[in-house]
């Protein structure tokens, strides 16, 4: 089971709404390479590995994405709690507005909304691995893409900067876990007939 | 007050300090389970977190709801940490 600890894993306080930055950042939260797909991509992986480490670093990085769930989730919030309808409308957040007001949807940039499809449960160690070692390239490429875009509100730019460091971290994790797995499968066997 | 607030706060993000580092230690060690300098600073960072988070919640009101609550059911009362102004 999982129990909440009230408080962020790093934090977010920011200053001045900003909805078009929460408009792009949305995309860390539901899209296709954002924290929501990673913890489910990771925690669903899980249950598949063969050995103690790539079933513990699955565990224990799937949680950890719940935690950078929340740090997105407070960034749209911040940036768009306080801002006006029109302020929203402006950010070309009107067609957001309609379906969902100030709340936080799980949803891409582009505006497609959060699908499971966007990440891969193959039941192969090797195969799941490597699709994580790629997922946390993607993250860390899209939290660059946000820093560039974000350049306006320091705020913003530091908590990203986290998010960034930490897929690097996975990266690494999620490869020596990769290699372990592959050094298992790579010993020999012996096999006695007992005849 | 403003210094309570203040206090608080450094209270805080020692916390996030020291809970960050078990996290990453943990993270390290799940793929370096041999590495006897990284399980001991895992321990000495854990002990810290652990008797930081004791003096908090003596203090500032509960973490978790697995915290006694000795006066009243304060877990709804102070900001959410998704909340501007959350500690």
């Amino acid at each position: 089971m999982w129990s909440y600890d009230r408080h962020l894993q790093y934090p977010v306080n920011i200053k001045t709404p900003n909805p078009a930055l929460a408009k792009v950042i949305i995309s860390q939260y539901g899209g296709p390479d954002g924290e929501l797909a990673a913890s489910l991509r990771y925690l669903s992986q899980r249950f598949g590995m063969p050995d103690k480490k790539s079933k513990a670093i699955l565990n224990d990085i799937g949680t950890e994405e719940l935690a950078h769930l929340e740090m997105v989730g407070s960034l749209v919030h911040q940036l768009t709690d306080g801002a006006s309808v029109e302020e929203m409308k402006k950010a070309g957040l009107g067609a957001y507005y309609t379906d969902h007001g100030f709340g936080v949807y799980p949803q891409a940039a582009a505006g497609f909304p959060f699908t499971s499809a966007v990440l891969a449960v193959k039941g192969d160690p090797v195969a799941d691995l490597t699709e994580d070692l790629a997922a946390e390239q993607k993250a860390r490429a899209t939290y660059e893409k946000l820093i560039n875009l974000c350049k306006d509100d320091p705020d913003v730019v530091d908590v990203l900067r986290y998010l960034r460091e930490r897929e690097v971290v996975h990266f690494q994790r999620f490869g020596e876990a990769l290699n372990g797995v592959q050094d298992k499968l790579a010993q020999k066997r012996f096999y006695i007939d007992k005849k | 007050m403003d210094t309570e607030i203040n206090r608080q706060k450094m209270l805080m993000s020692q916390i996030r300090s020291l809970a960050f580092a078990v996290n990453d230690l943990a993270l390290y060690l799940d793929t370096h389970p041999c590495d006897q300098n990284a399980l001991r600073c895992h321990t000495d960072y854990a002990e810290q977190l652990h008797d930081l988070k004791m003096l908090y919640q003596k203090e500032y009101g509960p973490l978790s709801i697995y915290a006694p609550m000795e006066n009243g059911w304060e877990w709804i009362e102070s900001p959410w940490p998704w909340e501007r102004g959350g500690v």
